[in-house]
């Protein structure tokens, strides 16, 4: 079985789709939450080597803040909201209204944690309540998980499911920004939906492009 | 293998080896384990990075041996002999094996680093190579560099500061 042999370019525009969807959904939310304008770049579904996808955010040792959840349901998958540490720190900032908090300095403070697992909570519940409004694919997250570490550490967790079956992953990419900053790629969060290899089928086939 | 103090970088399910004065490591290892195997009087070390516990898990039509602590570690034994390294002299340091993520999941994909930790050991027991020292387990990611000139391993995480075993 090779799974990805089988992917078309209208299988990668499918995604890229959901990729649109679901993360324009989750930039409002954020751009609600903080009172702000945020950016969203043109999604990018890539196949990429494990080694390639450590590449997407500075490498496997940059740190960043990571939220991290499981699919499960009709469509499996797992699903990351990564931020670089800067910006993760203007948006906790703001939203606590505090500005010395940085996730730089450990320990964390439990205020600072808790209200970025509250952020997740609630861009990874609007991009995939957009997801499965879409696709009409019932599926249930699972409480989102937050760490500050390695960005390899991180991801890694998300490629165990596919590693059964190959060394590529194919990633739904949507970076978002705050539109104060100036647009560098150390400054983006990103979304990032890696779908479990048995469940590409799904997602096709209730979008008719099976 | 020319120059001096070159740093050997392995991947995420790669494996290397390198030679005194060259070191050798490997960056963000969360679940995944980093597996030295050395030789103290030859002063050469392979590195393998793990990613599952068991290679009959795997459903691929090619396999990645150094993806699986059991095909990982062989392939990395018989990498070494190459390199004229006698298993008998062989010693082993490893490190990594976290759970990133605390939270209820009946799913074995959450409980993957201290599965890779024990598979990795039985492993190392299989083939009679002493565990000389260990780092494993918490919920850190880990940078690691293994010297084979002196036999110490370097691990650097993000919140716990840097520590040498």
């Amino acid at each position: 079985m090779n799974f990805h042999q089988k992917i078309t370019a209208l299988h990668l525009d499918v995604l890229k789709e959901i990729g649109n969807i679901g993360a324009a959904h989750a930039a409002t939310a954020l751009s609600d939450l903080l009172n702000k304008k945020i950016d969203m770049r043109v999604p990018k579904v890539e196949m990429v080597s494990f080694n390639d996808m450590m590449e997407l955010v500075g490498g496997s040792e940059n740190v960043v803040v990571g939220i991290f959840l499981r699919i499960e349901g009709d469509a499996e998958g797992s699903m990351f909201f990564v931020l670089p540490i800067e910006q993760a720190n203007r948006f906790i900032r703001r939203l606590i209204h505090d500005e010395t908090f940085d996730f730089a300095n450990f320990p964390v403070s439990e205020l600072g944690l808790s209200a970025m697992q509250e952020m997740g909570n609630i861009l990874s519940g609007s991009y995939l309540s957009a997801l499965s409004d879409f696709t009409g694919l019932k599926i249930y997250p699972t409480v989102p998980g937050l760490s500050v570490d390695m960005f390899g550490a991180i991801i890694s967790i998300g490629l165990i499911e596919l590693s059964h079956i190959s060394d590529h992953v194919i990633v739904i990419n949507t970076s978002i920004l705050d539109d104060e900053f100036e647009d560098k790629e150390s400054v983006r969060g990103h979304f990032f939906l890696l779908p479990d290899p048995d469940s590409f089928e799904a997602i096709f086939k209730a979008l008719g492009v099976a | 293998m020319i120059g001096i103090n070159e740093v050997v970088k392995v991947g995420i399910a790669q494996m290397d080896v390198a030679k005194q004065p060259n070191t050798i490591r490997t960056s963000g290892l969360g679940s995944c384990v980093g597996v030295v195997l050395y030789d103290e009087v030859k002063h050469i070390a392979g590195l393998v990075h793990i990613m599952l516990p068991d290679s009959s898990l795997g459903r691929m039509q090619e396999l990645n041996v150094a993806k699986f602590a059991d095909t990982g570690i062989k392939a990395l034994i018989d990498l070494l002999k190459i390199e004229g390294v006698q298993t008998f002299r062989l010693k082993a340091k490893i490190a990594g094996g976290a759970q990133m993520f605390q939270f209820t999941s009946d799913k074995d994909t959450m409980r993957i680093g201290p599965r890779n930790v024990e598979a990795v050991k039985a492993e190392l027991k299989k083939n009679g190579i002493p565990l000389v020292a260990e780092d494993t387990g918490g919920n850190s990611g880990r940078t690691i560099e293994f010297d084979p000139a002196t036999a110490k391993l370097n691990i650097r995480t993000v919140n716990r500061g840097v520590s040498e075993i």
